[in-house]
Parts: C-alpha cells; sequence; structure tokens
C-alpha cells in the first residue's frame, strides 16, 4: 500500500473518532478530497522543480502513535531556550506533554488546538480564523484533514506579551517511521505584541517526516516576530506551510535558521492584507553532506504601501542543495509597494547546489521591487588577508561565513536565542571563534 | 632575517619575478622602489605566501629556514605581516574582533594560551592612541567603508597590535594626505627595533623622508637592477626611471 492509500485508509480510521455533522468535520472531508485528487506533489509541478519527496514516502509510517514515550527534561532541556523565562508548547510523538510545558490562560491563552477545538468558548475565533488563510495545496489538506493537535495561541488586542513563546516537537523515535502534522494557530490582536520560537526536534536517529501548518493571523498594528530553529537529526525531514495575514500596520517578521535535517521544505507565505504592512522575511541555510533545503517564499502585496524585506543567506558544503524559490507579487491596487529580495549563496564545495529563482509579479505600474541574487565562492583575496594576520584556513573560511550571515542574524531580537544561534552556527561549521556576533 | 635568492615566481606559468636576489637583517629598513607593473606587490605577497603565486625558481628563508612552501598563517606565525595596498573588506567583522581573533590564532599556534581580555583591551587603546585612532572606529565591520587613509592607518593598527619581526608595507603611503602620512610613519618608527625589519615597497620617495631607509632598491622587469643608499630614491625622484634603463642597456 502506498503511504497515499495508508493515509487515505486512516483518515477513514480517524472519523470514527470525529464529531459528524459539525463545520469541523466537513472542513476535513473537504480537505482529504482534495489530498486524494491531488496527491503529493512531485517535481513535474513548478513549484517542486528542485524538491523530490519520493524517498521521505517510502518508508511505512506510523500515522497515530499508540505508544506514549516520556522524556525527560535533563534529556531535552537543551533544546529549549533555558537561559530566560518562556511559556512552552511541547509537543511528544504529537502528543501535548504537561510537564515540559507552561501554559497559560491568564491574559492571553497559550494552549492546545485539541482544547480549541473542542471547547465552546474558543468557537468564535476558531470559526473566523481556523483554515482561513491557509492555501488549499495538497499538503497544507492533509494537515487539515488531519488537524488533532499543536499551538493554540491567543494574544488580546493590546497585550504585549512579556516572554516568548516556544513550541516544541519532539520525536522520541519509539516507531520505526513516524509522520506527524502538528497545527498551529495563533492569533496576535490589535496592537498586541508576541515572539514565537518554533522548533522540531527528533531524539532518535528513527526515520521522522512532518508536514506542520501554522496559521498566524497579525490584527492592526500587531506585533509578529517568529523564529524558526531547524536543526533536526539527519533521519528527520520536515514539511513546513506558514501562512501569515497581516492587517494594516503590523509588523511580521519570520527568521528561518536550516541547519540540519534530511529535507526541509519551507513554504512561507506572506499575505499583506491593510495598508502600510511591513513584513521580513530573513534565513541562514548551513548545510552539509547531503541535506536538502527548499525555502519557497511568497510574498502577497494586495495593499498599498507596504514594504516587504527578504534576506537569504546560504552556505553549501558537500554534496547539500538548497532551493530558494521566491515569489513577489504586487497587485494592482497595491501601489507605493517597496519590496526587496536578496538571497547570497556561497557553495563551499564542488559537489554542493544551489537553485535560486526569484520571481516578480508585479501589476501595479508605482512601485519599487528589487531583487539580487548571487552565487558565489569564498573571496580568495578575502582569505589571503585573514590568513596572512595569522588565521589559519579554516578559521579563516568561518570567519567569513559568520560574516556572511551576519546581515540575518544581526535583526535576531531576543539576545539569548542570537547566542544560541551563534552555537549553532559554530558546530555546524567545526569551529568556534572568540566572538559572538 | 629574509633571504630571497634567485627567486622566480608569477602567475598562470609566467614569471612575474625574474631571478630576485634580497638580504633584509634585523635592524634594517629596505625600500622597493619601481614603475608600475615592475613586480613590487607580487614581491610582498610572494613573501607572504599568497597561494595564486607560483614559485618557479629559487627560495625564500626567513631566519634561516626556508619558508617557500609555508601557508600564509604560518608565516604570519613566524612573524611575517603584510600591509596591503588594497585592504580587504569583512563586513559583519568589527576591527575589535578581527585583532583579537588574529592575536590569539597566532598564540594558539605558538602553544600559548589565549590573551587575557584586560591586557587585550589595553594593548588595543594604546596602540590605537599612538596611531590617533577613534575608539568608535574599532567597533565598525572591518575596513567597510573606511576611506583610503582608515584603512591604511588600520592595516599599522594591525602591525602594532601584532608586533611582527618583518613588516612589508606595500604602497602604505597611496592615499594618505600628509598628516595622516606622518602618523603611520610615526607609528612604524615607533615600532621600529635592532630586532625587527621593514621592507618599504612605493612608488614614491615622499614616505622615505618619514620612515628613513637603509637601503633602497630598484626593482625593474621582476629584477633588482640597482641598490644603493637612500640618496638612489632622491634620484629617482628627481630624475625618474628611465636613466637606469638608460644606464642598463
Amino acid at each position: 500500500m502506498s503511504f497515499k492509500d495508508k493515509l487515505l485508509s486512516s483518515y477513514i480510521a480517524l472519523e470514527d473518532y470525529l464529531e459528524f455533522d459539525s463545520p469541523l468535520h466537513e472542513l476535513r472531508n473537504n480537505a482529504i478530497k482534495i489530498f486524494e485528487e491531488k496527491g503529493f506533489p512531485t517535481k513535474k509541478e513548478e513549484a517542486w522543480k528542485y524538491t523530490s519527496l519520493n524517498s521521505l514516502l517510502k518508508p511505512d509510517y506510523c500515522v497515530f502513535s499508540n505508544k506514549e514515550r516520556n522524556v525527560e527534561l535533563k534529556n531535552v532541556r537543551k533544546y529549549f531556550l533555558h537561559e530566560i523565562d518562556t511559556y512552552k508548547l511541547v509537543f511528544v510523538d504529537g502528543v501535548y506533554n504537561s510537564f515540559l510545558s507552561e501554559t497559560t490562560h491568564d491574559s492571553l491563552d497559550v494552549c492546545l488546538m485539541s482544547a480549541a477545538l473542542n471547547k465552546s468558548k474558543y468557537k468564535p475565533i476558531i470559526e473566523t480564523y481556523f483554515n482561513k488563510i491557509a492555501k488549499s495545496d495538497s499538503l497544507t489538506a492533509l494537515n487539515t484533514a488531519f488537524t488533532k493537535e499543536g499551538a493554540y495561541i491567543h494574544i488580546p488586542a493590546h497585550k504585549e506579551v512579556e516572554k516568548p513563546i516556544e513550541i516544541i516537537n519532539f520525536s522520541t523515535g519509539n516507531e520505526a517511521s513516524m509522520f506527524l502534522q502538528p497545527r498551529n494557530l495563533i492569533v496576535v490582536g490589535e496592537n498586541a505584541h508576541v515572539q514565537i520560537i518554533e522548533r522540531h526536534q527528533s531524539l532518535s536517529s528513527n526515520e521522522v517526516l512532518t508536514n506542520s501548518v501554522t496559521e498566524i493571523f497579525a490584527e492592526k498594528r500587531a506585533y509578529v516576530d517568529y523564529y524558526k530553529i531547524q536543526t533536526d537529526e539527519a533521519t528527520a525531514s520536515l514539511i513546513d506551510n506558514t501562512y501569515i495575514s497581516q492587517q494594516r500596520d503590523t509588523v511580521c517578521r519570520v527568521h528561518t535558521f536550516a541547519f540540519g535535517g534530511n529535507l526541509v521544505r519551507n513554504n512561507l507565505n506572506f499575505y499583506q492584507k491593510g495598508e502600510n504592512c511591513d513584513s521580513t522575511l530573513k534565513g541562514i541555510t548551513i548545510l552539509k553532506g547531503k541535506q536538502h533545503v527548499d525555502h519557497n517564499t511568497l510574498v502577497h502585496h494586495i495593499a498599498p504601501n507596504c514594504e516587504s524585506h527578504q534576506d537569504y543567506k546560504g552556505l553549501f558544503a558537500e554534496s547539500s542543495t538548497g532551493v530558494f524559490n521566491g515569489k513577489i507579487v504586487v497587485e494592482k491596487d497595491a501601489q507605493k509597494t517597496d519590496a526587496f529580495q536578496q538571497n547570497n549563496n556561497i557553495l563551499i564545495d564542488d559537489k554542493a547546489t544551489i537553485n535560486a529563482k526569484p520571481q516578480l509579479e508585479i501589476f501595479a505600474d508605482d512601485v519599487k521591487c528589487s531583487h539580487g541574487c548571487t552565487i558565489g565562492q569564498f573571496d580568495e583575496d578575502a582569505l589571503f588577508y585573514l590568513r596572512s594576520r595569522g588565521i589559519g584556513l579554516k578559521e579563516a573560511r568561518a570567519l567569513l561565513m559568520y560574516a556572511f550571515a551576519n546581515t540575518v542574524l544581526e535583526s535576531v531580537k531576543i539576545p539569548e536565542l542570537k547566542m544560541r544561534i551563534n552555537k549553532l552556527i559554530a558546530n555546524k561549521i567545526g569551529v568556534s571563534l572568540g566572538f559572538d556576533l | 632575517m629574509l633571504k630571497i635568492k634567485d627567486l622566480y615566481a608569477g602567475l598562470e606559468g609566467k614569471d612575474i619575478l625574474q631571478g630576485i636576489n634580497l638580504e633584509v637583517k634585523a635592524g634594517e629598513v629596505h625600500a622597493i622602489m619601481g614603475p608600475n607593473g615592475s613586480g613590487k606587490s607580487t614581491l610582498a605577497s610572494v613573501v607572504a605566501g599568497k597561494d595564486e603565486y607560483e614559485v618557479t625558481r629559487g627560495y625564500i628563508t626567513f631566519e634561516n629556514e626556508d619558508i617557500s612552501d609555508l601557508d600564509p598563517e604560518e608565516r604570519a606565525h613566524k612573524g611575517i605581516f603584510l600591509s596591503f595596498q588594497y585592504p580587504v573588506e569583512i563586513p559583519g567583522v568589527s576591527v575589535t574582533n578581527f585583532i583579537k581573533t588574529a592575536i590569539n590564532e597566532t598564540r594558539k599556534a605558538k602553544g600559548q594560551a589565549d590573551m587575557p581580555a584586560a591586557e587585550m583591551l589595553k594593548m588595543i587603546r594604546e596602540k590605537a592612541d599612538m596611531l590617533e585612532i577613534d575608539r568608535k572606529f574599532l567597533s565598525r565591520s572591518l575596513n567597510e567603508g573606511f576611506s583610503g587613509g582608515e584603512k591604511k592607518r588600520n592595516e599599522i593598527f594591525q602591525m602594532a597590535m601584532l608586533e611582527p619581526k618583518l613588516a612589508i608595507l606595500d604602497e602604505t603611503d597611496s592615499g594618505l594626505d600628509i598628516d595622516a602620512l606622518k602618523i603611520v610613519a610615526n607609528g612604524v618608527n615607533k615600532l621600529k627595533s635592532e630586532d625587527n625589519a621593514v621592507l618599504l615597497i612605493t612608488h614614491y620617495q615622499r614616505l622615505l623622508d618619514y620612515i628613513v631607509p637603509d637601503f633602497v632598491h630598484v626593482l625593474m622587469n621582476g629584477k633588482i637592477v640597482k641598490s644603493g643608499s637612500k640618496e638612489l630614491a632622491y634620484e629617482l625622484e628627481e630624475k625618474g626611471y628611465d636613466w637606469i634603463k638608460e644606464e642598463l642597456v
């Protein structure tokens, strides 16, 4: 049985547990139909030209884990931003772990999707926002059909959340191969501020495939600062589908640090629905071995007087592969748009590959759009300069890598997170410099 | 200290240096002058160990050890410093972090522990003051957006921090106004001792008014064609290089 067939029959099994005739059930039914029709994307689709899911669909994934496994804090503490106080939503093999989590209902909701879907007090929010911005592509639809658990975060108007919220999905390897589909909904009310850190972490070398969907709604004047830490094991793959809807005067920033995993596909979509929005999409990708990371971004400028800033830096060693597919759409009414996209890549070894494809679709006539893409190697003159000062080749390369990544790192607003990312970079490139950037 | 013997070196099979012989002893200042394209900067890069140049004949010894096959960083660890004609811009790395890394990497190579932070800071301040460098300048990204003069002053600052045995100053005077030139020259003179040596590479005699050489060599077509005392520099300034060409014929 193919993985697709297995999922379709699993859905029928899941239906036994669902409430019939609820609006949500109808949503699920429609979604599974979309998945049934479209199936998993293939390289024939333009958006998947450089990324093949074939090898990921072969294992006999466990879709619902029956065995529960606890994880001990001491073993996973390092994956948290433990230097500072945070709210935490922790899921182990797709199941909420109350022991490791720190939720709240005190003036804001940081809790569970399962609760939000089932309790009547959350109904207005779910009805207003759930699955309202997510696309109906097959992977998102697959997640929608199976929506069970994930983060539910609701920040009411004018609330400035005093500490970051961490969303961590652990997989323990209690199944030989596990398929996870977390579903997050984040609603940030008018003039509210929030910082969120999201991480997927496998705790074994068993295979994991995660198909995650996150919807973020920023109501007017809201500020959302979101960090994705992708430093997973070499046997873990991730398809991340993130949708951000911005009302007027909002600032939304997503930083993606892709250093690990087997295959990662980031579908990051921004929709600017009101005037004067500011969107920032930044990423550092550092890969080696046979790792593959595909950043597929969309910034949809719908309203006038908005800005978007994209800055993706990639360093590719050994036979790793990177893809950057950045699309900017400026609608007819989105006059005075200022859209900027930059993608710089360094190929460290001969066998490394990067496929970069900027796409601009502009229907307005008074806009400023620019994009720049570079693919290069280390600057030999810069290397000689550093080495002539006594800095060894390996360290000199590391220094240039740090310098290269710095434009992304410098805009991380949580100092402890920035330090942590510095360490992750040092680990990844195998050189620790005597300073942090 | 530095001995260059019958050195042929160049790029892609074409020798730019065509049989250089030069000896620089501790305590000496040598100036290498010559017209554009004579191989001055190539000589500086070859001594500092730039990979892309290939030595096809001859050798370079430093303190009686053949360094022809050493990497640039190994030569730096032995005490060779090159002040670049065109220092490279490295955005994202501050002058301070860069120099700290350079010093500690050099110490590591010698089996020494990192320099204590307080000592490093004190040294940075002293050397910056000596070269009249503003403290704010030290937290800027290395060479990024620096004026020509700032870049050169920053090179001499690095030299002051690294305290090399042999400093090769490649066109350090270019891009400097007279005040900056005096500050830079003053810095070099203060660092000068009986135990170290300076190799000045310059187009003009102007710098030699401030850093007085013991020997002046004229480089033409990849060869040292004439050597003499500092008076030779004045003669070159006055008469240009043509008379040497004629003399050679």
